[in-house]
């Protein structure tokens, strides 16, 4: 049953509807207090952003941008400009990623919560109680 | 070029001086004096040209797209006015290696000095507006960094500070308002060029934008050349060094105001509202700052006033718009400098000799210091416009064309009756500059006993007195020529007549002068009364306490808005800017439909779903949402996650994309290793009970997600609906790549092409954020104590790397390192490439980190993490820049196809050292990442290991231990 009216709509709405889901997947994730589900939740919105900068150059059903002898011209290819965009965005996810993760190792070591305000909010009671904290990061 | 050397050698001096004073202060002071003396030099000799009437000019196109240009020109009025900054600017480097304290080494002092001085002759010589405005925002940080000479002065510090900040607000201000002035000037003329906006006056003029350029070139001049009521940060700028307050802020830059009213004359003047602005304002300002001047008791604050009230006279004098009163204006500039130069000086030398700037300490140091006494009463005594000094004749001049404006005016006596009184009060507070410094020994003690300063320290205020009495008793003789010239390059047309004799007959201006001297005295006498009445009726009206206040209030006004948006919450601040964005995106999708949809024409020939689609996509959503829905859980909102990231690399496999399926696949492997690891670091979350407050966070943050997906979804659906570019197959830009891929990039893989050479510039861009993520990282994780571990989290595994599965993965590591060399080597042609293969080397690597730990790997394979990043970096950078040996623009690649045993014809090209530099710098920025978030706290726990664990290949840091 499902699969009729996606079927009917072709592909264009299974993108879409894949990158409204995954977007607000992210944007719900990215909005919690902890710093680990605010990364998770980059990711989410990341994979949104790389489906939907491919949607740019339109679906196209095994047309890889990968030329075959001949004429290039004659045979149809998938737009290779999102997809070189969408290549180095997703190496650059990683990067940053990794960068958000690292801040919040450091984060929790230097204020012993991971709170994503470093501070407060609803851990405040359990720093009080002397919870570990790090060094100061001036090291 | 002779131009170019009048702003160069200044700055040339400036930084010599910097570097000398390395050898003692007489070295900083010679090479400071270097400077002015050199463009004396240049200008004494260009004299009989530009007097004659040639207009010297050089141009250097700068950024010809904004009408910014160097265009220097030197006129009659420019060259004046630079002989009065490069004259009065090598007296003042004399002066100050006297004046400034003997363990000052001088050389900031001198490289601030000159380099004001190179950014004032840039404001009077400019031939360009924008080059004028740029001069004359220099002239206000030299002027800040000046005036807070002595900022860490434990006693004048303050008042340094204070004093910088006012002065650099309000004429920062007024500069930011002349800019906006120059531009509308260029908008109605065409052209930032003086010499066509001088032409172009009557366009000006007759231009609607004529009031808003008017007031806006008006409000830079007035807050330069301090005039009321923004003459408040003149006052505060005498916490300057002596010698800086002589030069900058009474000799020349107060002057850059008048200057610019006067070389933008033939332009802007002419109109009434010209007439009441800068007439009106000057008269305010001339006698507001006489009376004021008159009950200040620090010298300086004296001068201070007056130096203003000098200049509302100047201003007064350009409002009126006739030729003789600006010929008036531009002799009144340079006696005043002369004067008031000499004025500051000798108030340094008293300061200097006695240790107070008080008249109500200081007396009778006629005794004292004759000579300097003698110099200071002659030009006071040209202050108060007394006949046989310079000043009296510019005064005269004043008078004269007060009266005569008052028989066009409408108020018949208004002018007259403020140049008197003004008149009077200069007198009185001249008078009692001299009386209560010199005479009127009272017996009062002085800090110091007072004596002669140094004969050289003397010589900067002789030659300037000498000037003041040589001016007054043979005006024609020495400035005719010059002032005549100056008057004529002003108004752009002959000169009219100046009488420039010292006698005129009986006339109106002579007894004025008499009236305003006698009046003065008069004024001194009653001086006691005049304050004890002046305190009685008129408020305590502090302009600058009022600046302080608005500036304070706008302080807090801006604090409070910033407070209000930002609380450091950050989950406030991202749902504002996701609302935000919804809300923006909302309201266009909402504007694009009522304008009737256009392009919504045909749809593209949809791509039909196939089951195996719909299954992953139902998949895709079914892990997000769980992703989502377990945010408390870690581990399997982490599991959750990267089953996405492997979906979305089916989806790419199924959209055509195979390079972006490959890449997706292998970053989400290191990906996991990361999030793995990092869980390791971070608490697990307790689960705290719902409370109200939560839940309804929680529902705004479900609506604003919702509004979020349904935003993007809405966008991704209209764009897919809609025909590509107009109904061709593929973009130009797409087709042009896919046509010049093989000819031009000589590779079939057209993203790869795409990336190692159409698009080179942006990869080496990505590969440098990409090292720099990592380093961030790395350097994030440095040397950190972690905190102890979740109390939930696995107590560590004494049996660390299971030594089957070590076995298993070592074969492995060349399987997979000839699997990357072969996706790189065919990256060019087929899928594959620099990334995909540094990835996978990566993903190899750290399958041995994971089996056998960070240190047996590292001592065996001896790799460095960073040192891969650095080059591969470098190895791209470098490979862009072979192109330019070749002269050949950057990133220009070359290929070729050589023979080679076995493999038959392979394709070599400098893009294929480029991949390699690619392949690199992803490893070493994947590797770097790992190996610090596995390293971290290895140092801390070393002294707690048990011994056992530290046996023999046992390895000894274990890192990955989580995973």
């Amino acid at each position: 049953m499902s699969g009729w009216g996606a079927t009917a709509l072709g592909m264009p709405a299974l993108l879409a509807t894949a990158v409204g889901v995954l977007a607000a997947c992210g944007a719900w994730l990215v909005l919690r207090a902890r710093t680990y589900p605010v990364v998770l939740g980059l990711m989410l919105l990341g994979y949104a952003t790389n489906l939907l900068l491919l949607g740019m150059g339109r679906l196209r059903d095994a047309a890889a941008p990968v030329l075959v002898a001949g004429d290039p011209a004659q045979v149809a290819y998938a737009d290779p400009v999102p997809q070189a965009l969408v290549l180095t965005a997703i190496v650059i996810g990683f990067g940053m990623s990794a960068y958000a993760l690292a801040l919040a190792i450091r984060a929790r070591a230097a204020t012993g919560t991971d709170h994503v305000d470093g501070a407060a909010g609803e851990r405040a009671p359990e720093r009080a109680g002397g919870a570990p904290s790090g060094p100061p990061p001036g090291r | 070029m002779l131009l170019a050397l009048l702003l160069l050698l200044p700055l040339l001096a400036a930084g010599g001086a910097a570097a000398a004073a390395r050898r003692g202060r007489a070295h900083a002071s010679w090479t400071a004096a270097a400077g002015p003396a050199a463009v004396l030099a240049i200008l004494l000799a260009v004299a009989p040209r530009v007097l004659g009437g040639e207009v010297l000019r050089a141009h250097v196109p700068w950024v010809p797209a904004l009408q910014l240009a160097v265009t220097l020109r030197l006129d009659a009025l420019a060259w004046l006015f630079a002989l009065l900054v490069a004259g009065v600017g090598a007296l003042v480097v004399l002066y100050a290696h006297y004046y400034l304290p003997r363990d000052d080494r001088l050389g900031r002092f001198h490289a601030l000095l000159l380099a004001f001085m190179a950014a004032m002759l840039g404001v009077v010589t400019s031939g360009n507006l924008l080059l004028l405005v740029v001069c004359w925002e220099l002239t206000s940080l030299a002027s800040f960094l000046l005036v807070g000479y002595h900022a860490r002065d434990p006693k004048y510090g303050a008042a340094a500070r204070t004093g910088a900040r006012t002065a650099l607000v309000v004429t920062a201000a007024g500069g930011l308002a002349l800019l906006g002035g120059v531009l509308l000037l260029g908008r109605i003329v065409g052209s930032l060029e003086l010499d066509a906006v001088l032409a172009a006056g009557d366009r000006v003029r007759r231009s609607p934008l004529y009031l808003p350029t008017l007031a806006l070139v008006l409000l830079g001049a007035f807050t330069k050349s301090a005039q009321w009521p923004f003459h408040v940060w003149l006052p505060r700028a005498m916490a300057a060094p002596t010698p800086a307050s002589a030069y900058l802020h009474s000799a020349t830059m107060v002057k850059a105001g008048v200057f610019l009213l006067a070389r933008l004359h033939p332009a802007l003047a002419g109109p009434d509202a010209w007439t009441l602005l800068v007439g009106g304002v000057g008269m305010v300002t001339l006698v507001f700052a006489a009376y004021a001047a008159l009950w200040q008791h620090d010298l300086k604050g004296l001068l201070a006033y007056s130096t203003i009230s000098h200049l509302g006279l100047v201003t007064m004098l350009l409002g009126l718009g006739t030729g003789t009163a600006l010929a008036g204006a531009v002799f009144h500039v340079v006696n005043h400098a002369t004067f008031k130069a000499s004025l500051f000086m000798a108030a340094g030398i008293v300061e200097h000799e006695t240790g107070t700037r008080d008249m109500r300490v200081l007396n009778g140091l006629a005794r004292h210091m004759p000579w300097t006494a003698a110099l200071a009463i002659v030009a006071a005594g040209a202050m108060a416009g007394v006949p046989l000094l310079n000043g009296f004749l510019s005064k005269e001049m004043f008078f004269a064309e007060a009266l005569d404006a008052s028989q066009r005016g409408l108020v018949r006596w208004v002018e007259p009756a403020a140049a008197l009184l003004y008149g009077a009060c200069s007198v009185g507070y001249s008078t009692r500059f001299v009386m209560e410094v010199f005479f009127n020994a009272d017996g009062t003690p002085l800090p110091r006993v007072p004596h002669e300063p140094p004969r050289f320290m003397r010589l900067p205020v002789e030659l300037l007195v000498m000037l003041c009495v040589l001016v007054g008793v043979a005006p024609a003789a020495l400035v005719g020529p010059a002032l005549l010239a100056a008057t004529r390059d002003a108004l752009q047309t002959p000169a009219p007549p100046v009488s420039l004799a010292l006698w005129h007959g009986l006339n109106l201006p002579l007894l004025m002068t008499v009236l305003a001297l006698v009046g003065g005295v008069a004024i001194y006498r009653a001086r006691e009364r005049l304050w004890a009445w002046h305190d009685r009726t008129l408020p305590g009206l502090d302009g600058a306490a009022l600046l302080d206040r608005g500036e304070a209030g706008l302080v807090r006004a801006a604090r409070r808005v910033t407070l209000a948006l930002e609380t450091g919450s950050l989950q406030r601040s991202v749902s504002m800017l996701l609302a935000t964005a919804v809300a923006l995106g909302a309201w266009a999708a909402l504007a694009a439909g009522r304008g009737g949809a256009a392009g919504a024409t045909a749809a593209p020939p949809s791509l039909p779903a196939d089951p195996a689609s719909v299954v992953v996509w139902a998949l895709l959503l079914v892990t997000a949402v769980a992703a989502a829905r377990w945010h408390r859980r870690p581990l399997a909102a982490l599991v959750a996650t990267s089953a996405v990231g492997l979906f979305v690399a089916l989806a790419f496999v199924r959209l055509s994309a195979p390079d972006l399926a490959l890449t997706q696949l292998l970053v989400e492997v290191v990906t996991i290793l990361v999030l793995l690891l990092a869980l390791h670091h971070l608490p697990a979350p307790a689960t705290a009970p719902a409370a109200p407050a939560r839940r309804t966070r929680a529902l705004r943050d479900l609506a604003l997600a919702g509004g979020v997906g349904a935003g993007a979804a809405a966008l991704a659906w209209t764009v897919l609906r809609r025909p590509p570019y107009g109904g061709a197959a593929t973009s130009e830009v797409a087709a042009f790549y896919l046509r010049q891929s093989k000819p031009a990039g000589g590779g079939t893989n057209a993203v790869n092409v795409t990336l190692v050479d159409f698009r080179g510039l942006d990869t080496l861009g990505e590969i440098a954020v990409l090292a720099c993520a990592g380093l961030g990282a790395a350097a994030l994780l440095e040397r950190m104590r972690p905190v102890a571990p979740a109390a939930t989290a696995a107590p560590r595994d004494p049996e660390r790397h299971p030594l089957v599965l070590a076995m298993l993965a070592r074969p492995l590591l060349p399987l997979a390192l000839v699997l990357a060399a072969f996706l790189f080597a065919r990256g060019h042609d087929l899928p594959g490439g620099g990334f995909a293969a540094g990835l996978l080397v990566a993903v190899a690597l750290a399958s041995q980190y994971l089996t056998s730990g960070i240190a047996w790997t590292t001592r065996r394979l001896r790799l460095r993490a960073s040192r891969w990043l650095a080059v591969g970096v470098l190895v791209a950078l470098a490979t862009g820049l072979g192109a330019l040996a070749f002269g050949r623009p950057f990133l220009t690649s070359v290929y070729d196809y050589v023979p080679l045993p076995l493999l038959g014809e392979v394709g070599v090209g400098s893009a294929l050292l480029f991949d390699a530099g690619v392949l690199a710098a992803v490893v070493g920025a994947v590797l770097l990442t790992l190996e610090r978030l596995g390293l971290v706290g290895r140092a801390h726990e070393r002294g707690t290991r048990t011994p056992a664990a530290d046996a023999p290949d046992a390895p000894d840091a274990p890192a990955v231990e989580v995973a």
